[in-house]
C-alpha cells in the first residue's frame, strides 16, 4: 500500500499546500518584523538633507500612514499580483532577484558538486578504516572545515591562495560574452555555445567561491556516508560480496555504498537550502552577482522592500529544497511508503 | 526545623540515615558519570583534545573576566592581558615614517595593528564575549527549544487540547524552520541598528526552531518504549514520567546537538560582525577584528591570523568533543567503537571493564 505513482502526486499536492501555509507564516513574520522595527524608514532612504515634502512622498507612496493592518493586507496583495514593490532608488524587487538567481543556483550546484565529488568519497574512506589513523585525518579534516567561518576561508581563499595559485579571485569577468545566454549561467552557457574558452575561464572563475561555499559544508556528506556506511558494512550481501573475491573498490562503491547513499543525499538536498544563506557572504566577498549579494546591499543600505523580497525567495528555495529532498528520499528507497 | 530534631532522637538518626545514603548515592552516580567520560576520551585522542581545549578555553575566559575585579579588590589591580586592549602605544618611528603594525615579537605575542594596539590582547579580551554568547544562544535555544519539542512529542494524543497545542507549535516551527536563519538574522540585526545587543535578539528568534524538532523527534521515539508504558501502568503521574523517564533517556543527542551548536553559534555572531552590523568597531571581537583587516591579509597577515586561528581553535575544539561524544551515545558507532577499543586492549582489562559496566 502507498506506493503507486498517484500516491506520490497526493503526496506531493499535500507537501505544496503545507508549503503555502509556511510561506504566508514567513511572510507574515518577516513583514510585521521590519515594520515595527523600524515604522518610518522614510528618514533613512531620504538622507539628512530631505525636506519634509519629500519625506511625505516617500510616505505616501509606500502607504507608510496607513494602519499596520492595511499596509499588510496592501503588501500580500501586491506580493500575490507579483509587484514586490520597490527599493528607495525604485528598483523593482522581484525582477532584480529573478535575473540574479542563476548565477547563485550557478554557484550553490558547484558547490554542491563538490561536496558529492570530495564528502563522500572521504566518508567511504572513513568507513572502512574506522578508528584507525586514516578516520581521525578524514574527521580531522572535515570539522576543520566545519570550524572555519565561511567568511574567514572566503576571505583567505580570494585574497591570499587566488593569486597564488593564479585563478581569478572575483566574479567579475573581464569580458562580456559575445554569445547569447539562455540559461545566465556562465558555464552552462558558455556550454551551449560550444565556446571551450569561455567554458574554461568560467569553470575558473567558480572554483575559488564554490569551494569556499562548500569546505564549511563538506562534513556534511562525509558524515552521513561514513554513518550510514558502517551500518551497511557489517551485512551479510557486503560480506558475500567480500568472500566472492571482488575488489575493495567494487565492494565498497558498487555494493555498500549504493545503500547508503539514500541519507545522505537527503542530506544534501536540505543542505542546499542552507547554502542559500551561506551565498550571503561568499557572493560579497568574491563579488559574484548573485542574490546573496543582492541581498546584503539591500541589508547594509537599508532596502527594506528587497530584504523582505530575498528572505521570502530564500524561504521559498529552502522550503522546494526540501520537499525534493523528500521526494528523492521517496523514490530511492522502496522501503518509504508516501504519506 | 531544630524543634523537631530536639524532639525525636531516633528520627533525625533516620533522617541523618537517609541523607548519607543519598549523598553516597550521588557520589556514586557522579564516579560513574566520569568513568563514563573517561572511557569516552580515552577512546578518541580527538575527543581529548577537544575535550582538554573546551576546559582551557572556559577556564581562561572566566579567568579573564574575574581577576581584574577580585585583584582591584585586594588593592592589586591586575589584568590577565598584558596591554590595554583599546591602548594606542606609540609606534617605532624610522626617520619620519611611524610603522604601527608590527609582526609578531615577545613583546607584543600576535603583533600590533595599524592603530597600533596590541592584538594578543584583543584576541583574549574577545574571548570571553564570544564564548559567552555561545552558551546563551544556545542554551537559551536549548531551553526554549527543547521544552516547546517536548510539549510537542508528549502531549500529541489526538483530540485533546493538549494536541492542539502540539500542532501549533510544530507550524510554528516550520515556518521558522523555513527562514534562511543568517539572512533572517542579518535583517533583524540591520533594522534593530548596529550592536551587541541586537545582533544577540537577532539570533536568538532564529535559534530555537531545530531543537523543537530534534526534541520531539526524541520524544516521540522513547514514549512508546515499554519502560514508559510500564511507569504509566504503575501509576506514575504524567510529569514524573515525563522528567524522570522521558527526559532522561533524550538528553544525550540533545547534549551532543548542544555541544556542537555553541561553535556555530559563535560563528553566525561573529559574522555579523565582519558584515558590520554587529558589534561596533572598538570592541574586540573576532569576526570584527578579521574584518577590519581582511583587505591587507598579505601585508600584515598576522592581524587576520590569529582572530582567525582563535575562532578556529574554539569552535573545533567544541565540534571535536560533540563529534566524539556522538559516536559514543550512538549504538551504532559505539559497537565499531568498541571493536576498535578491544583490540588495543588488554583482554583482561576488557574483562574487567566489561564487568564493571555490566
Amino acid at each position: 500500500m502507498g506506493r503507486s505513482k498517484g500516491d506520490l502526486v497526493i503526496f506531493t499536492g499535500k507537501r505544496l499546500v503545507q508549503l503555502i501555509a509556511v510561506l504566508f507564516g514567513v511572510v507574515t513574520i518577516t513583514f510585521f518584523f521590519t515594520h515595527v522595527a523600524i515604522p518610518n524608514p522614510c528618514y533613512v532612504w531620504s538622507g539628512p538633507r530631505a525636506t519634509q515634502a519629500i519625506i511625505q512622498d516617500c510616505i505616501d507612496k509606500n502607504d507608510l500612514d496607513k494602519p499596520l493592518l492595511d499596509q499588510y493586507v496592501l503588501y500580500l496583495g501586491k506580493l500575490l499580483s507579483g509587484d514586490w514593490s520597490t527599493s528607495p532608488r525604485g528598483v523593482p524587487v522581484l525582477p532584480t532577484i529573478l535575473a540574479a538567481f542563476p548565477q547563485t543556483l550557478e554557484l550553490v550546484l558547484a558547490a554542491l558538486f563538490l561536496m558529492v565529488v570530495v564528502g563522500i568519497p572521504l566518508g567511504v574512506i572513513a568507513a572502512n578504516n574506522s578508528g584507525r589513523w586514516s578516520d581521525h585525518l578524514v574527521r580531522t579534516f572535515y570539522l576543520s572545515g566545519w570550524a572555519t567561518p565561511t567568511y574567514l576561508g572566503g576571505v583567505v581563499l580570494s585574497i591570499a591562495i587566488g593569486p597564488l595559485v593564479g585563478l581569478p579571485h572575483s566574479g567579475n569577468f573581464g569580458s562580456i560574452p559575445s554569445f547569447p545566454e539562455p540559461f545566465h549561467m556562465s558555464v552552462l552557457d558558455a556550454l551551449v555555445n560550444l565556446d571551450f574558452p569561455a567554458v574554461v575561464d568560467a569553470i575558473a572563475h567558480l572554483i575559488l567561491p564554490a569551494t569556499a561555499l562548500a569546505f564549511i559544508n563538506l562534513g556534511i556528506a562525509t558524515r552521513m556516508t561514513r554513518g550510514s556506511m558502517l551500518e551497511v558494512l557489517p551485512m551479510d550481501y557486503v560480506k558475500t560480496a567480500r568472500i566472492k573475491g571482488l575488489s575493495d573498490f567494487w565492494v565498497l562503491y558498487k555494493h555498500a555504498l549504493r545503500n547508503s547513499l539514500i541519507s545522505t543525499v537527503t542530506v544534501l538536498g536540505i543542505t542546499a537550502g542552507s547554502l542559500l544563506s551561506t551565498s550571503v557572504v561568499i557572493e560579497e566577498i568574491f563579488q559574484w552577482p548573485g542574490v546573496g549579494r543582492y541581498a546584503f546591499e539591500s541589508i547594509v543600505k537599508y532596502n527594506f522592500n528587497g530584504t523582505i523580497g530575498v528572505v521570502i525567495f530564500f524561504a521559498v528555495g529552502v522550503v522546494v529544497a526540501n520537499l525534493i529532498a523528500d521526494i528523492l528520499y521517496g523514490l530511492l528507497d522502496p522501503r518509504v511508503e508516501w504519506r | 526545623m531544630a524543634l523537631t530534631a530536639r524532639s525525636s532522637s531516633t528520627r533525625t538518626e533516620a533522617d541523618a540515615n537517609r541523607q548519607l545514603s543519598r549523598v553516597l548515592a550521588w557520589i556514586g552516580q557522579l564516579r560513574r558519570g566520569s568513568r563514563g567520560l573517561y572511557r569516552v576520551l580515552r577512546a578518541n585522542p580527538l575527543t581529548l583534545v577537544g575535550f582538554a581545549l573546551v576546559v582551557l578555553l572556559t577556564l581562561t575566559a572566566v579567568a579573564l573576566v574575574i581577576v581584574p575585579p577580585i585583584s582591584a579588590a585586594f588593592g592589586h589591580p591586575m589584568s590577565l592581558t598584558p596591554y590595554d586592549p583599546n591602548a594606542l602605544l606609540p609606534c617605532p618611528t624610522v626617520g619620519n615614517q611611524s610603522f604601527c603594525a608590527q609582526p609578531p615579537s615577545l613583546e607584543h605575542f600576535f603583533g600590533t595593528d595599524r592603530a597600533g594596539r596590541d592584538v594578543f590582547s584583543r584576541v583574549l579580551t574577545a574571548l570571553p564575549l564570544d564564548l559567552a554568547i555561545g552558551f546563551l544562544i544556545a542554551g537559551f535555544a536549548l531551553l526554549t527549544g527543547g521544552g516547546l519539542g517536548l510539549i510537542a512529542g508528549f502531549w500529541d494524543r489526538p483530540g485533546t487540547i493538549g494536541a492542539a497545542v502540539s500542532l501549533t507549535i510544530m507550524r510554528i516551527t516550520d515556518v521558522f524552520l523555513a527562514f534562511p536563519s543568517l539572512v533572517l538574522a542579518l535583517a533583524i540585526a540591520a533594522s534593530l541598528g548596529r550592536g551587541t545587543i541586537p545582533s544577540i535578539i537577532a539570533i536568538l528568534l532564529t535559534w530555537w526552531p531545530y531543537y523543537v524538532r530534534l526534541t520531539r523527534g526524541e520524544v516521540l521515539a522513547v514514549k512508546h518504549q515499554p519502560y514508559v508504558t510500564a511507569a504509566r501502568a504503575a501509576g506514575v503521574a504524567e510529569w514524573r514520567i515525563l522528567f524522570r523517564h522521558v527526559l532522561r533517556n533524550i538528553a544525550e543527542p540533545l547534549v551532543v546537538y548542544f555541544t556542537m551548536d555553541v561553535g556555530t553559534v559563535l560563528v553566525v555572531f561573529s559574522t555579523i560582525s565582519f558584515i558590520g552590523i554587529g558589534v561596533p568597531p572598538n570592541v574586540p571581537e573576532w569576526g570584527n577584528m578579521i574584518q577590519a583587516y581582511s583587505d591587507y591579509l598579505l601585508i600584515f597577515p598576522w592581524v587576520v591570523a590569529f582572530p582567525g586561528l582563535a575562532i578556529f581553535v574554539t569552535v573545533l575544539a567544541f565540534s571535536l568533543l560533540g563529534d566524539g561524544l556522538r559516536d559514543i551515545l550512538d549504538p551504532r558507532s559505539r559497537r565499531a567503537l568498541s571493536q576498535a577499543e578491544t583490540t588495543t586492549r588488554a583482554p583482561a582489562a576488557a574483562a574487567t571493564a566489561a564487568g564493571a559496566s555490566g
